[in-house]
């Protein structure tokens, strides 16, 4: 059980998720109204927004430190608030700014903080590999610090989830896997892809052990991310967590999500992690004003990011040439964002 | 069945989407053992509208949804034409291979020679190509070199609706894979406005474009503009401003890349001298080097100059300033045309 101070903690980063969720949502849709244009409005490209997914990205994250790697999927924003990502130069590279993460190279789903270990990939499962390669340079060098690849349930049936447990489990390496089930793979429902209703059943097969948390609860997912975590620094080796957790938004922004029933987004209103997290608090004696301030905190560091990022000047179309290789002309430059927090 | 190459145009406007699920349903109501199968292609009829309004027709069993898993479904798209059907397989973008090229060029393509031609796979691997929405990286690229340079595999690409219908029809009747890339962009897709080109007339009866045709969409006399896909209105668009330079260019569409069509494009560089290359892809080791090294090696001395517009050998960025610098347009093709005539 996390403390008050761990609860308020994680508590914020999941009201910070989404808040910047909803405003980039709004963000992304100015200009493209009311005909719907990708190419249209502030944020270029996909977008893929996680409302409702807090649970998993705080309750793991909370044990983690800078040292650790997260690997992230193509819907990665609350992981990586979660784990500390810049805000202003993740959400400057959202909007495709030169003061970005990547100066606008890597947009939205391919976001890379290497101070704090941070990565992600828009493709299906392949954050996997490179997670299990940051665990065996950890494990080479003998250091305590641990890996953490995120992934969707859609990814479960991919080769690189799959292959990447085995190569972990055969070499003990520090590595926890997070399943974000949010039961759709775009249109897919999860059982016409899969008969293993229960994805942490997959440890099995590669003797690790798995766990499931079937309610989208930040505590119970630091729970078993405490006994994950430690096992992995222990060098014990791997573990498989898979988190129930709720699909508030279509696959990507623009997605009419005909293929589902209007009584499911309704329900996960009722289940909306969120005002349950706030009882949890107030059972644990924080006060409304706390949590409202919490709130506050949360919402003015979105705004400011958002603010910040929509200030910074798009970068000029000579740099697209550079980084293709270490010694191609400099990198992004680091951005002075006068410190995130 | 009623059957006619190219026949006359009828009034009826389809998007390029339409025209190839036209065609892909014609061929699965005359064979059962056409099927379809891929990521979402069933109840949200494909992402980019390639398999919309199928499964109401055809339902579940003949328009599969699949898991996220294109070893396996690309495989068992090989598996099954093996065994003689005619499965149309979709790779939800192209650079999505990447999870799934063994079963790509090590089993569909080469099987039927290493097999020496005992068995065959009459497969089709319909994917998505194409940037210009800012989809970064590993979701914009238009890979035509990467497996046009892979022999085993036909390869087509639609520029127009009517084309994209022919052409499908001609890959699920194929007793070879084929690969049929299809540019997002023109598609027709709600959320991702087409250019008007696309949409064009289209035959309501079944015809095939046949493989290893080029097309000439606008004869010209000054310059050579061999292209595909979205770059052939590109193409079209520059050829119709550099009329005001007194330019007369002819624009070629390549249709198919395997088998390619040298002969066409040869025949015009001999009328014009001038040849100005244009694809989307990476232009090292590529599809504009192709063409170059086929005139150059059958009449070096028919060409006084040449050019070509791709991408530069980067990565495709994000923000909008960044792509717009490296995907080719109309102005880039304007350029490079006014160079090759000076």
């Amino acid at each position: 059980m996390p403390h008050s101070t761990e609860l308020e903690e994680m508590y914020g980063d999941m009201v910070t998720a989404r808040h910047y969720e909803e405003r980039l949502q709004e963000e992304y849709l100015e200009g493209k109204q009311p005909k719907f244009d990708i190419s249209a409005g502030p944020i270029p490209g996909e977008l893929h927004l996680a409302a409702g997914h807090e649970p998993a990205a705080v309750g793991v994250c909370q044990h983690l430190d800078d040292d650790d790697t997260v690997t992230a999927p193509h819907r990665p924003h609350h992981v990586a608030i979660a784990k500390g990502v810049d805000l202003k130069r993740m959400t400057a590279e959202i909007f495709g700014r030169e003061a970005g993460l990547s100066g606008g190279k890597g947009g939205h789903m391919h976001l890379f903080d290497p101070d704090v270990n941070f990565a992600c990939s828009g493709i299906i499962a392949e954050g996997c590999p490179p997670a299990v390669g940051a665990a065996m340079a950890a494990d080479k060098r003998n250091t305590d610090a641990v890996a953490v690849s995120y992934l969707g349930e859609g990814a479960l049936e991919q080769g690189g989830f799959l292959e990447s447990l085995n190569l972990a489990s055969v070499r003990d390496l520090p590595v926890v896997f997070v399943v974000e089930d949010n039961d759709w793979a775009i249109s897919m429902p999860k059982e016409r892809v899969t008969d293993v209703a229960d994805g942490s059943r997959r440890a099995d097969g590669f003797d690790m052990p798995g766990e499931r948390v079937d309610h989208n609860d930040p505590v119970a997912v630091y729970e078993a991310a405490e006994r994950a975590v430690g096992r992995a620094r222990a060098g014990n080796g791997p573990s498989l967590i898979e988190v129930q957790v709720h699909r508030r938004m279509g696959h990507f922004m623009g997605d009419a999500q005909g293929y589902r029933p209007d009584e499911e987004i309704e329900r996960l209103d009722r289940l909306d992690p969120i005002p349950r997290t706030e009882e949890r608090l107030r059972a644990e004696g924080i006060t409304d004003d706390r949590i409202e301030t919490l709130r506050e905190l949360a919402t003015d560091r979105v705004e400011e990011a958002i603010e910040w990022a929509k200030e910074q000047p798009k970068p000029a179309p000579g740099a697209a040439h550079d980084d293709v290789f270490v010694d191609s002309p400099a990198g992004p430059a680091a951005a002075e964002t006068g410190g995130d927090d | 069945m009623a059957e006619a190459t190219e026949p006359e145009q009828t009034p009826r406007e389809l998007t390029m989407s339409r025209a190839m699920v036209e065609a892909i349903a014609t061929e699965m109501r005359d064979d059962e053992e056409v099927f379809v199968m891929g990521e979402d292609v069933a109840d949200y009829g494909g992402i980019f509208d390639s398999t919309e309004g199928l499964l109401e027709e055809f339902g579940h069993d003949r328009v599969m949804d699949v898991p996220i898993s294109e070893t396996s479904f690309v495989g068992a798209g090989v598996g099954a034409a093996q065994a003689g059907m005619r499965p149309i397989v979709e790779l939800m973008f192209a650079d999505f291979f990447g999870v799934c090229m063994d079963q790509i060029y090590n089993q569909m393509a080469k099987n039927t020679y290493m097999s020496g031609g005992a068995v065959n796979v009459p497969m089709v691997l319909m994917t998505a190509v194409g940037g210009g929405y800012n989809d970064a990286a590993q979701h914009s690229q238009t890979l035509y070199g990467t497996f046009a340079h892979l022999p085993g595999m036909k390869m087509v690409v639609p520029s127009t609706a009517r084309d994209a219908k022919g052409l499908m029809h001609a890959a699920v009747r194929d007793d070879d894979p084929v690969v049929y890339m299809f540019h997002k962009r023109l598609m027709g897709i709600g959320w991702m406005p087409a250019p008007d080109g696309p949409k064009r007339a289209v035959p309501e009866e079944p015809y095939t474009v046949p493989f290893g045709e080029a097309d000439v969409k606008r004869e010209g006399s000054d310059v050579t503009v061999v292209t595909l896909g979205l770059h052939v209105h590109r193409a079209l668009d520059a050829a119709a401003s550099l009329v005001d330079d007194g330019i007369d260019a002819e624009v070629i569409d390549l249709r198919t890349l395997v088998p390619l069509d040298a002969e066409t494009v040869l025949e015009s560089v001999r009328k014009t001298g001038h040849l100005v290359v244009v694809d989307e892809d990476y232009r090292s080791f590529g599809v504009t080097g192709e063409i170059v090294a086929s005139v150059a090696e059958s009449d070096l001395d028919a060409l006084e100059a040449v050019e070509r517009v791709a991408l530069p050998d980067v990565p495709i960025p994000y923000a909008r300033p960044l792509e717009d610098e490296v995907l080719p347009d109309a102005d880039d093709i304007e350029a490079a045309v006014e160079t090759v005539v000076e």
